[in-house]
């Protein structure tokens, strides 16, 4: 089963990447935007077909390597 | 005095700090990443370079490899482990010394010498050392220190700052923070004081022909300190 999960980095987080995405979107003259916050997506196939098991192991994943939680938060968003 | 030297994929300041310890009297071994024990040390370094080519955040991958459930368990037994620049990041992945090094404010590779002023003697690092301001090279992506608001209150309280960014006249100031590091912070220490991560290198500043000598009185002083 395909899992995904998406790292963000937290709100009071610096992320200077996300700056200089936005100055240059700015400067290519897409002027509606607020702020521009990068992150990270994984899809990850998971030998397990319960949906709920399939979740919880990502989740775990996600807990001991994929995020660090002292700067960054995880979502598990897609389950197929 | 024993040392081991971990060797990880993608160290490339392995061998300099094998030729550093050796030069002021250590007895070093390198130990490779995929081992199991430890052979016996008084001193374990994990050293600069750019371990599994830095993916997913640095340091986060050597942090799970095999030799480093036994840094983790010598170091939870009071021994001393240092983590040079790559080093520091792996130990901060491990959860050894509290925060996080993040990407460098201004986006770009820092590769220059700076001065750090040494903040707490009261460890094994920096005990007994005459200067309070060294001049140390920097080559770093992500040198960038950060910690929770909690986390630095603690850190302060606990006295584990071991270096700061400063000028060559010990000033910490914005102007001499290379990379965007919360309150300059260079070094950290765990609680306990055996373990230190710090970015800059030591062991580039061992040879008054290539580069400087505050490196060998820090290696000189280490040694003397472990006896």
């Amino acid at each position: 089963m395909k899992i995904s999960a998406i790292i963000t980095l937290k709100k009071d987080v610096l992320d200077p990447q996300g700056k200089v995405i936005h100055q240059t979107l700015e400067d290519m003259n897409f002027k509606n935007v607020n702020e521009v916050r990068q992150g990270k997506y994984f899809e990850i196939d998971v030998k397990e077909n319960d949906p709920k098991k399939a979740k919880e192991i990502v989740e775990d994943m996600c807990e001991k390597l994929l995020a660090n939680l002292v700067i960054e938060n995880y979502k598990i968003i897609e389950i197929q | 005095m024993k040392s081991s030297v971990i060797t990880f994929p993608g160290s490339n300041c392995d061998r300099d700090m094998d030729v550093a310890l050796k030069k002021f009297g250590f007895k070093n071994k390198m130990v490779w990443h995929n081992d199991n024990e430890l052979p016996k040390s008084d001193l374990v370094v994990l050293p600069g370079g750019f371990s599994y080519g830095d993916y997913l955040r640095c340091g986060s991958v050597a942090s799970k490899s095999k030799i480093m459930q036994s840094v983790i368990n010598f170091a939870k037994s009071g021994g001393l482990v240092m983590g040079i620049c790559n080093g520091f990041q792996i130990l901060v992945e491990t959860g050894l010394v509290p925060g996080v090094l993040l990407r460098n404010k201004y986006l770009e590779f820092i590769c220059r010498n700076v001065f750090v002023k040494i903040d707490n003697k009261d460890n094994p690092y920096f005990k007994n050392l005459e200067k309070d301001i060294f001049e140390l090279h920097i080559a770093h992506n992500e040198g960038n220190y950060f910690c929770t608001g909690d986390q630095l209150k603690e850190i302060k309280d606990n006295n584990q700052v071991a270096i700061y960014y400063c000028n060559n006249g010990g000033k910490i100031e914005e102007e001499f923070n290379p990379n965007g590091s919360i309150k300059n912070i260079a070094g950290i220490l765990n609680k306990e004081k055996n373990v230190l991560g710090m970015m800059p290198h030591p062991e580039r500043m061992i040879d008054s022909c290539l580069s400087g000598e505050d490196g060998s009185l820090f290696f000189k002083n280490l040694l003397n300190n472990i006896k």
